[in-house]
């Protein structure tokens, strides 16, 4: 009998070797910098144009938005986020809180809520999506199989290892983004308060249960609901290279599912059974801004179950198939 | 088919009882049964496509027979893998291994898969494969013969007392190939069963102790290859003249028999060089002399008499009936 940390050591030794993990870090590293200048870029002007009065331009803002509410030619659906939207700024203002005083943990949780739905997720697929796939691939599935340990073993021990380098991958983003930023903004901003709270229903926001926190906290809930859909991302992806022979075809058609998701949260308010989907349901910190979510009647206990379901349903498919298969070739 | 002597041989290690698999409606694999013993080397032979690779996955535990029981030590394989598969090492098809480790990570990580390896263990099949000058290099910068010993090497991890090889041969050079065969010798030698499978009829003509002959899903033969062989009479080759006369004096033996044409199975290579108007029988070899003499005496010239040991090849084109090898 083999118990499962030497498995478990195995995947791991295998996704460091492959040098998966540091394409991530690279990615990051690269990538990160481009947005902490854009954003530096942005910041730079409005202080010019503002003369540093923040207010000035949340005013600016506010003005802006409702002026283009009563334009004819913007879709419903896009005044409903812009009244929220004034609100919540308007919100701000009142309570004398700067929503982007600049710094390096602003910069990180703008960040994080700019790439729940499509950047994270692909660096989660960069991981998962030739766990298994990648084995086949090469054939090496063979001689993993023919050792004297169970396949739900081996496929458990793959998942395990998977949910760790999630884990280090969502750990290394918010880490990455708040060193690489801070060189620019500064390494402050953990006390600046936030808002969470705002319930939205229809196109007004109730502000009744609006409260501040500090932006560390906000950031950790940030992280751990974006851990959350990482784990997801990570399952369903593992679950494709289980299904699916070759890693290309298993990446393209997790990418297909992902960019669906985003094109349909853009237009699919009117299909509301879409809601059911787990694409669209990616964006859980959008929930904590008080973003207005991409379909009428989703929350975030009702995200987050939706996710759940389709988690859940994907390890079962993964274990029923990799246990039962035959390996033809 | 033919019977097996079952008594006074060691125990088998594998056995194999009336397989089949189905794969959609067709029956890929139908009925297979054999067994494999320990300290032989069993060939395994049929041409490509006849269901060798989709046996020997069954015998590993990649794919599950759709009817029957396959048995290693005792444990069937199928409902007890983590039993039986500890006494088996295997390479199936080619020695795939992962190319980014290094040849000792690859071991190392084989050796965390099964129960009682470690670093000495590790250590001596590098040795006994020969490969411990590059084990720490990446395997992508390994020969395929290399590889192929790295697969091995593997396969040996565990102490199996059966060892499976799938088309071993492929790709390596004659030297590697000669080596490989007094390798094998040597593991049946200190009593492991030898698994082998081949298209290549003088392969296992020249390597097995015990063969069976596989064609379109079904075990056609089993038995000792001496066994299987001297059940075929040798092909006696003669080249006279003239010939019209000497077939009236062969054919007059009752112990010789003329083949037409279109019944000789032999390797385009053999009859290449014989003349049109040879003659092959099929006859005892101690009557060549007192032929020789009878068609000297009738004054037929005997440019030259060959005798062709018969091999698996002819037994194997007989039992399928002229199906093709390749």
């Amino acid at each position: 009998m083999i118990n499962l940390l030497p498995l478990v050591r195995n995947e791991c030794l295998k996704i460091i070797k492959k040098k998966r993990f540091y394409v991530i870090l690279l990615i990051l590293v690269v990538l990160v910098p481009m947005f902490t200048y854009a954003q530096m870029r942005i910041s730079e002007r409005s202080r010019e144009k503002f003369n540093s009065d923040w207010r000035l331009e949340i005013q600016q803002q506010i003005t802006d938005n409702q002026n283009s509410l009563s334009s004819d030619r913007i879709p419903e659906e896009w005044k409903t986020y812009r009244r929220i939207f004034v609100q919540q700024l308007q919100y701000y203002l009142d309570h004398n809180v700067n929503p982007n005083e600049p710094s390096g943990v602003t910069f990180t949780r703008e960040f994080l809520d700019n790439s729940v739905n499509l950047f994270i997720p692909l660096l989660i697929m960069a991981v998962a999506s030739d766990l298994v796939s990648g084995e086949r691939t090469t054939g090496t599935i063979k001689m993993l199989l023919t050792r004297p340990v169970r396949r739900w073993k081996v496929l458990l021990s793959k998942l395990v290892a998977l949910l760790m380098f999630v884990s280090l991958i969502v750990l290394s983003v918010v880490v990455i983004c708040y060193l690489i930023s801070g060189l620019v903004f500064g390494y402050t901003g953990f006390n600046v308060p936030v808002f969470t709270g705002f319930q939205i229903n229809g196109d007004t926001v109730d502000m009744s249960g609006v409260h501040a926190v500090p932006q560390w906290k906000y950031l950790l809930m940030q992280a751990g609901l974006i851990w959350f859909v990482s784990v997801v991302v990570a399952l369903l992806a593992f679950m494709v290279s289980v299904l699916v022979r070759s890693t290309a075809a298993s990446i393209v058609v997790m990418m297909a599912a992902l960019i669906a998701g985003t094109i349909l949260s853009n237009m699919a308010s009117a299909w509301t059974s879409a809601k059911y989907l787990f694409m669209v349901n990616l964006g859980l910190t959008g929930y904590l801004a008080g973003t207005p979510a991409p379909i009428e009647g989703m929350t975030l206990p009702f995200s987050m179950a939706v996710l759940a379901i389709w988690g859940l349903v994907s390890i079962i498919i993964s274990f029923a198939v990799f246990t039962k298969r035959d390996i033809l070739n | 088919m033919l019977l097996e002597q079952s008594s006074g041989y060691p125990p088998a290690v594998l056995t194999v009882d009336g397989v089949r698999k189905r794969i959609g409606r067709k029956w890929i694999i139908d009925n297979v049964t054999f067994d494999v013993r320990a300290g032989e080397i069993f060939g395994f032979l049929g041409p490509n496509g006849a269901g060798k690779t989709t046996t020997i996955r069954m015998l590993v535990d990649l794919i599950r027979p759709t009817e029957g029981t396959i048995t290693v030590c005792g444990y069937n394989v199928n409902k007890n893998p983590e039993q039986a598969l500890q006494y088996v090492g295997s390479i199936v098809e080619n020695p795939e291994v992962y190319t980014y480790l290094t040849g000792w990570e690859n071991l190392q990580h084989f050796a965390r898969m099964q129960p009682g390896v470690d670093k000495a263990r590790i250590a001596e099949v590098v040795e006994i494969v020969r490969l411990d000058q590059r084990i720490h290099d990446k395997v992508s910068t390994y020969s395929l013969g290399m590889r192929q010993r790295l697969g091995i090497a593997q396969a040996l991890l565990g102490r199996p007392r059966l060892l499976i090889l799938d088309e071993p041969t492929n790709g390596l050079d004659p030297k590697g190939i000669k080596e490989l065969r007094e390798f094998v010798r040597k593991l049946a030698g200190e009593g492991m069963a030898v698994f082998v499978s081949s298209h290549l009829l003088s392969e296992i003509q020249l390597l097995c102790d015990r063969v069976a002959i596989i064609s379109k899903g079904k075990v056609l033969a089993v038995g000792g290859v001496h066994e299987l062989v001297s059940r075929n009479s040798p092909y006696v080759l003669w080249e006279l003249a003239p010939s019209s006369q000497a077939k009236v004096l062969l054919g007059a033996h009752p112990g010789i028999r003329i083949l037409a044409p279109d019944e000789v199975t032999l390797d385009d290579a053999v009859t290449a060089g014989m003349g049109e108007d040879s003659l092959v029988t099929v006859m005892d070899e101690a009557l060549i002399p007192e032929m020789v003499s009878l068609m000297v005496a009738a004054g037929v010239t005997v440019r030259a008499v060959h005798k062709i040991n018969p091999t698996l090849e002819q037994l194997f084109l007989k039992l399928t009936e002229g199906e093709t090898i390749d």
